[in-house]
Parts: C-alpha cells; sequence; structure tokens
C-alpha cells in the first residue's frame, strides 16, 4: 500500500525503496539457510568447543554443571601417550585409503569410458560396497580376515602360502582396516570420476588420435589436466570422509589389538564412552576438526587458483 | 508453506536447545505417600532373541499381578549407557530401568536415581556382593533379580576322546588344553577384546590369584596375565582371542572348534539347543588345589530414576514384584541366571545341575565397583590394554601392567 504514494512523487526514490525490499526479502529467504545451519552445524560445533574447556563429567549430564578448566583437557590429551599412536594411525589410515581408493577407482572409471558388452551393468555391481550399510561391510571382512577360518587365509594356504595374523597381530591389523575401507570406497572415486570423464569432449581424443598420440600420451596430456577440478573435489571429500571413518574400524578391531587400530575417531569414543571423559573425548574431536577444516582451506585456495588460472 | 515450513524449523531448534541445555535438576526424592501411576515405561538391553523373549514374560507377569502397564525398550548393550545419559540431561528417563551392574556407580553418581528404600525394597537374604554392586555412597540404588559368572564349559565327547579330566587347577587347565589342541582344533577359547567384556573375562585368572584392582602390577597379577599369555603363545587358545567377544567364543565351541571355554550361564540355552553337543560345567580353574574360584559378578540391576512421585511409585512397585522369590526363580530358569538371594539360589541349584557350578561361583563372586566406585572403568580400560599388550607380544606381561597402573591413575 505504501508502495505507491513515493513512487508517484518521488521517482528516484522509487527505485531505491523497492531494493530495500528486495534485501528484506533476500534476507527471509537465507534465513532458513541460516537457522539450518546455525542450529544443526553451528550449535553442536559451539557446544563441543566449550566441552572441550569444561571438566564434564556423568554428573554433568544430569546437574547440567561442569567447572572451566580452561586448556587443562587438552594437555591431558597431548600427554597421553596414546595421541601419538591415534595420531600416527589416523594419518596412515587416511593416506592408505586416499591413495588406493583414488588410484582404483580412476583405473576402473578410465576402463569404463571404453563402451562393451554388459559395462553398465558390471558398473553397476561395483557400487554394492556403496550400498551396503557399514556396519554390514565390517562384519563381513571381519569373518573373512578370520586367522583360523577365515576366507582369506584359506586362498593363500591354497596358493601355498603362509596364514596372516591379520586382526590378532598389531603389524596387520591396521593394513587390514585401510583394505577394508578401500574396497568401500572405491565405488564413491569410480562414479564422480566417471561423471567427470564423460564431460571431456570426445572430438579432443579423436584429433589426438590423428596427431598419433598413443593410449599413455592421451591420458596423460587430456585426461589428467581436463581431470583435474573433479579430482581435487574426489581427493578432498575422501579426505574429510576418510579422516572421520569410526563405524568400520569400531566393527572389525575396535580399536584393537594393543590399539593398533587406534584412531583419533575411535578414541574420542573411547575417550567418551569407556573412560567417562567427555571433555577429553571433545577436545580430541575438535582436534579432528581442526584438520579437516585446514585441509578445506587449502583446497578452496587451489581451486580458486585455478579458476584464476582458467580464466587467465 | 515457507512460512509454515520457517515456523517449523524454529520451533524445532527451540525444543532442541531446550532438549540440549541442560537446566538444574530438581531435588531428589522418591514420592512416597503419592499415588502411583497406572502406566510406566521400562528400559533393558536384554536385546538378543532368547533373552528377550524371557525378559518379555517376566514384564507381563508383573504387569498382570500390579495392574500397572508396562511400556519396554530395548537398546543394544554399548548404547545403554549414552541412551541413559542423554536422558538425563534431556530430563527424559525411564521410570524402571535395568543397567549393568559395574554402571551403576556412573548413573547413581548423576543424581538421577531414587534410593530402593523408599519403596521397600529391602536387600535381606541376598548376596552381599549384588548388594555392594548396587550400593553407592552407603545407599542402595539398585538390586538385580539374577546375577551371573563366569565357568569353564567344556565338550564331554572331546574330553573323553583325548582322555581328559575336566580341569580344577591352572596347571591341570595347562594340561588339558595342550592335550585337546589337535587337528585344528583348540584345547581352549575365551575373550580378551579391548573392553570391559575383556577385562570381565580376565578378572576370574586374576582374582583368584590374589591380585587386587588398586594393584595392577603385583607379582599375583603380573603371574596371572602371564599365565593366560601362555595359554594363547603355546598354541592352545587361538590368537584371535583378542578379537573375539564373549559370542564368538560360543560360536567357536558349538562349532568344535574349542574344546573348553571361559564363558557364562547366560550361553546355557543356547547350547541346549545343540542336540549333538554334550557339555560339561566346571568352576574356573584355580591356581593351587584348595584355592576358591573368585570371579567378577554379571549381572543387571533395576533402577528407580527420578521421574515423579507417582510414576516413581508405580516403578518401585513393579520392581518389588520383578524381585519376588517366583518371579527371580522363573528368569534364573528361562535366562540361565543364578537367583540373587542366597536362600533362592541354593533351591535352584539343586534343581538344576547344569547351573550348580555357577551357584557355587556366586557365594564368592566380587563385584567389580566395590572398592573403586566411579573409578572403576579407567582401571578396567587399562586392565583390558595390558590384556592386549600380552596376549598380542607388544610388551612382556610385567611391563604391560605397569604402564596399566600408570594409566589407571591410582
Amino acid at each position: 500500500m505504501t508502495l505507491v504514494v513515493p513512487a508517484v512523487s518521488a521517482p528516484r526514490r522509487a527505485g531505491r525503496k523497492p531494493r530495500r525490499d528486495n534485501r528484506f526479502a533476500a534476507w527471509l529467504f537465507l534465513l532458513p539457510a541460516l537457522a539450518y545451519i546455525g542450529v544443526f552445524f553451528g550449535y553442536p560445533l559451539a557446544a563441543n568447543l566449550v566441552m572441550s574447556t569444561q571438566n564434564y563429567t556423568v554428573k554433568s549430564f544430569y546437574t547440567g554443571e561442569a567447572p572451566f578448566v580452561g586448556f587443562a583437557n587438552y594437555a591431558a590429551v597431548f600427554d597421553n601417550p596414546l595421541f601419538g599412536t591415534a595420531a600416527l594411525d589416523t594419518a596412515l589410515f587416511t593416506a592408505g585409503s586416499l591413495v588406493f581408493q583414488f588410484g582404483l577407482g580412476l583405473a576402473l572409471a578410465v576402463f569404463f569410458t571404453g563402451r562393451f558388452f554388459g559395462s553398465s551393468v558390471l558398473r553397476s555391481l561395483l557400487l554394492l560396497p556403496w550400498l551396503l550399510p557399514l556396519v554390514v561391510s565390517g562384519a563381513v571382512w571381519r569373518w573373512m580376515f578370520d586367522q583360523d577360518h577365515g576366507v582369506l587365509n584359506a586362498a593363500l594356504r591354497f596358493v601355498g602360502l603362509d596364514a596372516v595374523p591379520w586382526l590378532s597381530s598389531t603389524n596387520w591389523a591396521l593394513p587390514a582396516v585401510i583394505l577394508t575401507n578401500i574396497w568401500i570406497g572405491i565405488p564413491f572415486n569410480l562414479v564422480i570420476l566417471h561423471g567427470g570423464l564423460r564431460a571431456i569432449p570426445a572430438s579432443l581424443y579423436e584429433a589426438a588420435s590423428l596427431d598419433g598420440a598413443g593410449a599413455w600420451q592421451r591420458f596423460r596430456h587430456i585426461t589428467w589436466p581436463l581431470l583435474r577440478p573433479v579430482t581435487g573435489i574426489v581427493l578432498m571429500l575422501g579426505l574429510v570422509y576418510t579422516i572421520k571413518v569410526f563405524d568400520v574400524i569400531m566393527v572389525v578391531t575396535g580399536g584393537g589389538p594393543a590399539n593398533a587400530t587406534q584412531t583419533l575417531t575411535t578414541w574420542s569414543y573411547r575417550l567418551s564412552f569407556q573412560d567417562f571423559a567427555f571433555g577429553q573425548g571433545a577436545a580430541v574431536g575438535n582436534v579432528l576438526i581442526l584438520v579437516a577444516t585446514v585441509f578445506g582451506l587449502l583446497y578452496l585456495r587451489s581451486a580458486k587458483a585455478t579458476l584464476a588460472e582458467a580464466a587467465a | 508453506m515457507s512460512v509454515a515450513r520457517r515456523a517449523l524449523v524454529l520451533a524445532a531448534s527451540a525444543a532442541l536447545l531446550a532438549a540440549c541445555s541442560p537446566s538444574p535438576a530438581p531435588p531428589a526424592s522418591n514420592g512416597a505417600g503419592a499415588p502411583a501411576a497406572t502406566s510406566i515405561t521400562e528400559l533393558d538391553y536384554y536385546a538378543d532373541e532368547q533373552g528377550s523373549a524371557a525378559w518379555q514374560k517376566i514384564l507381563d507377569t508383573c504387569a498382570t499381578q500390579t495392574g500397572i502397564k508396562i511400556q519396554r525398550q530395548t537398546v543394544p548393550t554399548a548404547q545403554m549407557l549414552p541412551k541413559v545419559l542423554q536422558g538425563a540431561s534431556s530430563k527424559t528417563l525411564p521410570d524402571l530401568l535395568f543397567t549393568d551392574n559395574p554402571t551403576l556407580q556412573q548413573v547413581a553418581a548423576t543424581g538421577a536415581l531414587t534410593p530402593l528404600d523408599g519403596y521397600g525394597i529391602t536387600t535381606d537374604g541376598y548376596y552381599p556382593s549384588i548388594v555392594k554392586a548396587g550400593t553407592y555412597q552407603g545407599k542402595v540404588y539398585g538390586v538385580a533379580p539374577g546375577v551371573n559368572g563366569l565357568a569353564l564349559i567344556y565338550n564331554k565327547d572331546l574330553l573323553t576322546a583325548a582322555g581328559v579330566e575336566p580341569p580344577k587347577t591352572w596347571d591341570e587347565l595347562k594340561a588339558a588344553a595342550a592335550k585337546l589342541t589337535k587337528d585344528g582344533k583348540y584345547g581352549l577359547a575365551f575373550s580378551a577384546i579391548p573392553s570391559e567384556e575383556g577385562t570381565w573375562q580376565f578378572l576370574p585368572f586374576f582374582w583368584s590369584n590374589g591380585a587386587e584392582l588398586s594393584q595392577l602390577d603385583s607379582a599375583q597379577s603380573v603371574k596371572a596375565l602371564q599365565f593366560v599369555t601362555d595359554l594363547v603363545n603355546s598354541g592352545s587358545a587361538s590368537k584371535s582371542v583378542v578379537t573375539w567377544n564373549q559370542n564368538d567364543v560360543a560360536d567357536q565351541f558349538v562349532g568344535g572348534n574349542a574344546a573348553m571355554m571361559v564363558n557364562g550361564s547366560w550361553n546355557l540355552a543356547r547350547l541346549d539347543e545343540q542336540k549333538s553337543l554334550h557339555y560339561g560345567v566346571v568352576p574356573i580353574p584355580v591356581p593351587q588345589t584348595g584355592a576358591k574360584p573368585v570371579v567378577a559378578l554379571g549381572g543387571e540391576v533395576g533402577t528407580v530414576p527420578v521421574t515423579s512421585g507417582p510414576t516413581q511409585q508405580a516403578a518401585g512397585k513393579v520392581l518389588s514384584c520383578i524381585l519376588s522369590e517366583p518371579t527371580m526363580l522363573e528368569w534364573s530358569k528361562a535366562h540361565a541366571y543364578i537367583p540373587s538371594k542366597t536362600a533362592t539360589a541354593a533351591k535352584f541349584g539343586t534343581e538344576q545341575p547344569a547351573m550348580q557350578a555357577f551357584v557355587d561361583e556366586v557365594g564368592s563372586a566380587r563385584s567389580r565397583t566395590a572398592e573403586l566406585g566411579e573409578k572403576y572403568p579407567k582401571v578396567s580400560q587399562a586392565l583390558a590394554d595390558a590384556l592386549q599388550a600380552a596376549l598380542t607380544g607388544k610388551q612382556p606381561a610385567d611391563q604391560a601392567l605397569k604402564a596399566a597402573q600408570q594409566a589407571s591413575g591410582s
């Protein structure tokens, strides 16, 4: 109603007023998203930060009282001999999983760009590990890894090799959970990279072939550079997914034997729900968030650089 | 549409915030004198098929007897404590709660439980150890209708074939396990996973040898850990014990891959189902002849959380019914538990020969939290770590226990 009057009397202001309305509407449209982020992302994050500076015990759950202790929880966590073990295991687990998931995923993606009989059926079958609940995959792998009756050792014995103490040796347990996680992660890499490959124009390959480029040269000079943006996303998401893996390790080894597969996530859980040191558990969780954030920022920077490069 | 949705989001977030921010607790009272409610909620972790059905029957019996409707909720064991803590912070605790006895100290420490004397529940005639497990700072907060413990369960056919008598001492156990280990079968199976379950399985060896939880690196403790480690190193028990939980151990036994196992009475119903399996039960072997086996006391205690006067009274009534002798006996029979009253247990043992070994042990069984109270979980975790370190060969027994003593901080 009020809109009409100034529109007639002052045309200069008329242009301004609707703009202010637009801004108001824009904020309104933004509100649900902001509320969502605030409630489901900001609040837990802030609560976790606060908890990591408190002596939060089982009592605190009921009374709501948790004395402020500053950085004592962080000091206790960094002082704990398990911190080094958990940090190293997390790094090895993440790096090992990423390298092989990505490598095998890329190889399979390239393989499936060629159309052949049954290729789409095979490709959808390869998605299976992704569809299975992690607890199911973990339980199945636990059976397969069994030292005496597992199928993996049966196969090794069949070809004349010694049985491997997959889950009962402190040397083999970490490779075993990494293997499980690689199997689970391949489909994700395969699907995204396959999508990226489909987006590369076929004419480029034709032109290269005419110029006499071989299969390796075509991959090296066309596929790889044009796939780079997708690669960045896949590796970034893979890193974030892998660094926080909890259920797979919990089901397959429970962090054992003798803490050989204790990562920061399983250790955080253990501190909170087995030792009831909730403050320390939260502190470990925050360390993980920090690491993931750093890698996220690095990715954003490199993505910006790539965009700038493409524009130039 | 969008306005409605936004309102919903706001309302939901407000509710969530309200649920998450802990408010000061109301003063604990048992609501004596208030009229009892006609319906209560109950939470337990009897999630396996047999246990769940048996427990449902007990609840149905008591619902009929008291005229109080019982809405039951079951969660897996591992989710019990997180669920209870969540309930404590959002003030949505069940009216009646059955939890593992070593966790009672943690739950009682929150202040969320009411003392049971307000409901006319006394502890006369119960095994002193289970009363101790249910007592926090001098008040009884939890009482169990039945308890359990670990014993040595053996395959009669395999022992007869090998000419081996059920072992009574450590030496006999070692010899028997070695003799029974052949043709890809192991003499003994037990669980040594890195959690409370692993500690619970090791404690019978630890305590029977005179070790104490306050001193994890004592000579007796080192000897007990060395004994268990030797069983694995000599090949009489699989190296996989560090990954087996008690269900896996029972699987190995049922599958004929292990001639003997350390396991609890609750497995007997499952063993009975295997018609071709003939098993016997003897108490856990002791270090020397004449020593008494000391196992850890297991079983769930019934508690009444702070809710409101009427529901607390109703929950107290139902708990009294569950603790009455006929119900106690019914539960013990259905789930292979031992009644937690001495007289009832004696009667039960003569009726059920397979349970006699377990009944014998309960008399000398110890509550895990009696000495340490709230500090038990940390010590238990340290002991489980030492067990794993020794069994995987990462550290010798004495060093592993020294590290455990340091980590337990006592």
